[in-house]
């Protein structure tokens, strides 16, 4: 049997498939680059956990083979903590998207990051709530069309990277659908890094987004996103002027600090016999 | 002038809105509400809303948001379904208790675990005790009228109102809707006149500590203002009837001659039960349209001017442990009548879809010698 095959095989739940994303939809490159991550990362099926939130890529937790809980919005995050808590061992992938985890889980998304919990977040970030049908996200950038924001939205964006790195996550990443196999790497890194990881991946949704801001189809959105990615070791000699409207791609961060789990069970061990 | 539009219940939600005058509107979008606030947010990019619009991050910043709005004396207004409205709790509270006069739809759909999207209606009723006057509607023209309505009686009692119809069924599907013309609907609803809170120049302090005893007169000064909306809202429909020609009560039956059974609902299946009533012998329909407060008067005096011996409650929702809620507080409202009819209840918990078929078969299974008999739509 082919590798890929395989792969499918052992992750997913053919049974569910075809999937309900809309045809060019990135939401699929995402799935496919996690699965292979764990594969690479030499993960047991056993041990691995999915919780994602609600949108359209959180319905990938209907398609991935493991143990999968699928939550509600914007609360993923505060679900995987407390099964990771209780169960430290387990490998914790949180899927959420921009809606989810940037505007209404934003309490959530920080705490977490601030804890520094061994948690892996893989949020796709296609600029809209897609599932809803195109209502505009805080990650939707300024000026872009939705059904919310019909002559643009006035709101700005922000970097959710230079947020969780604000708030004391210790591992981010960014990659994108356009490229699949540096998204998968990432993931692997993620996975294998202690304390909270977050990887953002720049997905296209040709129908909610696409469509109204006339960015073309899926072909057209998905070079769009690759021509203006800058590998994270060329944005360093570059200007901010030249930045404008280019997405960093690849390791934006990385460094060691106490996980919270680790730290929490020291302390019980600690204090047992006083 | 009117005019009619093939609209469906969200849309007529969203221009009776736009009709209203509004000042500002604020939401967050869920399945099945997204298409009201899609329709206000192309209202205000065309600089038809005459208001604001502002999308959220959170269904609870939208209605803190209608809250710090109101207080200003705005009229305000949002919709949300399911969840959205479960995250408003506390601040669903809290503008009764502030006395903002806030309307917000609600379009039913099932609360989790696990997901699903049918209209179940246990995401509305489990808001009852919050002190929001609740208006249920079974059609887009209904769900119009009644928004335009929901402003008048939130403002003079000065108590939110909740207008909730079902997901999908309502919200999703199409019929003809006569429309007003604004300066029509100008005739109904002047400029809100409830006064503002937040005045600037008399500075106070909003809604700060209050003692137990305070805080009981709060309540009951509540509880007394809303126990006026039935007859308020006769009167309200009574000049809405005058300009428009249309009228609502609290309860509205359709009791054939002969009726001794009538079947008791809300929302979307009042509407299939009344297309079913020409096939049903001696079988009326009592829509109870207003749910809080719960008009038990009125729908005392329909029971006992029909001589009705058996209800058939269709309930589109269940109080895990106490069964369907339009029949536990139709029960209560029983006590003291002198031949009280027997309540069978049809439980559609889910949102399971109401057929003839349901109906026919709820209604083979009330023997007259059972007082109540608990029946599910899904054996
Ligand atoms: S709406 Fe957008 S994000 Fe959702 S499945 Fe379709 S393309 Fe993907």
């Amino acid at each position: 049997m082919a590798a890929i095959e395989q792969l499918t095989q052992d992750f997913l739940r053919t049974k569910k498939l075809p999937h309900i994303w809309c045809p060019g939809c990135g939401n699929g490159i995402v799935t496919a680059a996690m699965v292979r991550a764990f594969k690479r990362a030499g993960f047991e099926q056993r041990d691995i956990v999915i919780v994602s939130g609600i949108g359209c890529s959180s319905r990938a937790a209907g398609y991935l083979n493991f143990n999968t809980l699928h939550t509600t919005h914007g609360r993923a995050l505060s679900f995987a903590t407390g099964l990771k808590m209780a169960r430290p061992e387990l490998h914790v992938f949180v899927i959420m998207g921009d809606g989810d985890c940037s505007a209404i889980g934003g309490n959530h998304f920080i705490h977490t990051a601030r804890r520094n919990i061994d948690l892996n977040a893989v949020i796709v970030n296609n600029h809209i709530y897609g599932m809803t049908g195109g209502q505009h996200s805080p990650l939707t950038p300024s000026g872009k069309k939705a059904t919310t924001a019909p002559l643009g939205t006035l709101e700005r964006s922000f970097d959710l990277l230079e947020l969780a790195r604000g708030a004391g996550a210790t591992f981010g990443a960014r990659g994108t659908a356009a490229q699949p196999r540096q998204l998968e790497q990432l993931m692997v890194r993620g996975a294998k890094h202690k304390g909270f990881s977050v990887i953002e991946a720049l997905s296209p949704c040709p129908i909610s987004y696409g469509r109204r801001n006339k960015l073309g189809g899926p072909v057209e959105m998905l070079l769009d996103i690759k021509n203006k990615s800058v590998p994270v070791e060329r944005a360093s000699e570059m200007s901010s002027e030249e930045l404008e409207g280019k997405n960093v791609t690849g390791l934006i961060y990385a460094y060691d600090a106490p996980e919270f789990s680790e730290e929490y069970y020291r302390m019980i061990e600690q204090f047992k016999d006083k | 002038m009117m005019a009619f539009e093939v609209i469906n219940g969200s849309q007529a939600a969203a221009i009776a809105v736009q009709r209203a005058g509004i000042d500002l509107v604020a939401a967050y979008p869920i399945t099945p509400q997204t298409v009201i606030v899609e329709t206000l947010a192309d209202f205000a990019a065309k600089g038809e809303l005459g208001g604001e619009f502002v999308s959220l991050e959170s269904e609870y910043s939208a209605l803190s948001f209608c809250n710090g709005a109101s207080a200003a004396g705005a009229r305000v207004f949002t919709a949300t379904a399911s969840h959205g409205l479960a995250y408003m709790h506390e601040m669903i509270h809290w503008c009764s208790g502030a006395r903002f006069p806030i309307v917000m739809a609600n379009v039913n759909r099932a609360i989790g675990a696990p997901w699903c999207l049918d209209p179940d209606q246990g995401d509305s009723l489990s808001q009852r005790d919050t002190g929001w006057l609740q208006i249920y509607c079974s059609g887009a023209q209904e769900v119009f009228d009644t928004i335009l309505q929901a402003f008048a009686l939130s403002e003079e009692l000065l108590l939110p109102c909740m207008v909730v119809f079902d997901g999908f069924y309502i919200s999703h599907t199409y019929e003809a809707v006569d429309i007003p013309e604004i300066q029509d609907v100008g005739k109904f609803i002047g400029p809100p006149s409830f006064g503002a809170q937040v005045i600037p120049g008399e500075p106070g302090n909003l809604h700060g500590m209050a003692s137990a005893e305070n805080q009981q007169r709060l309540v009951r000064s509540r509880h007394e203002a809303m126990l006026r909306a039935p007859a308020l809202y006769e009167e309200i429909n009574g000049r809405y009837e005058r300009l428009f020609g249309r009228k609502y009560g609290a309860i509205d039956a359709v009791m054939p001659p002969g009726a001794r059974t009538a079947i008791l609902t809300a929302g979307a299946t009042a509407e299939t039960v009344r297309w079913c009533l020409p096939d049903l012998e001696q079988t009326g329909l009592i829509q109870l349209r207003m749910f809080r407060p719960f008009p038990a008067k009125q729908l005392c005096a329909v029971l006992e001017t029909y001589d009705i011996e058996k209800v058939l409650v269709v309930d589109r929702n269940c109080s895990i442990g106490a069964g369907g809620i339009f029949a536990q507080e139709l029960k209560s409202a029983l006590y003291g009548l002198a031949r009280p009819p027997a309540v069978h209840d049809l439980i559609l918990a889910g949102g399971v879809d109401l057929t003839g078929a349901l109906i026919k078969n709820a209604l083979s299974k009330m023997p007259l010698e059972n007082r109540s008999t608990e029946l599910w739509g899904v054996e």
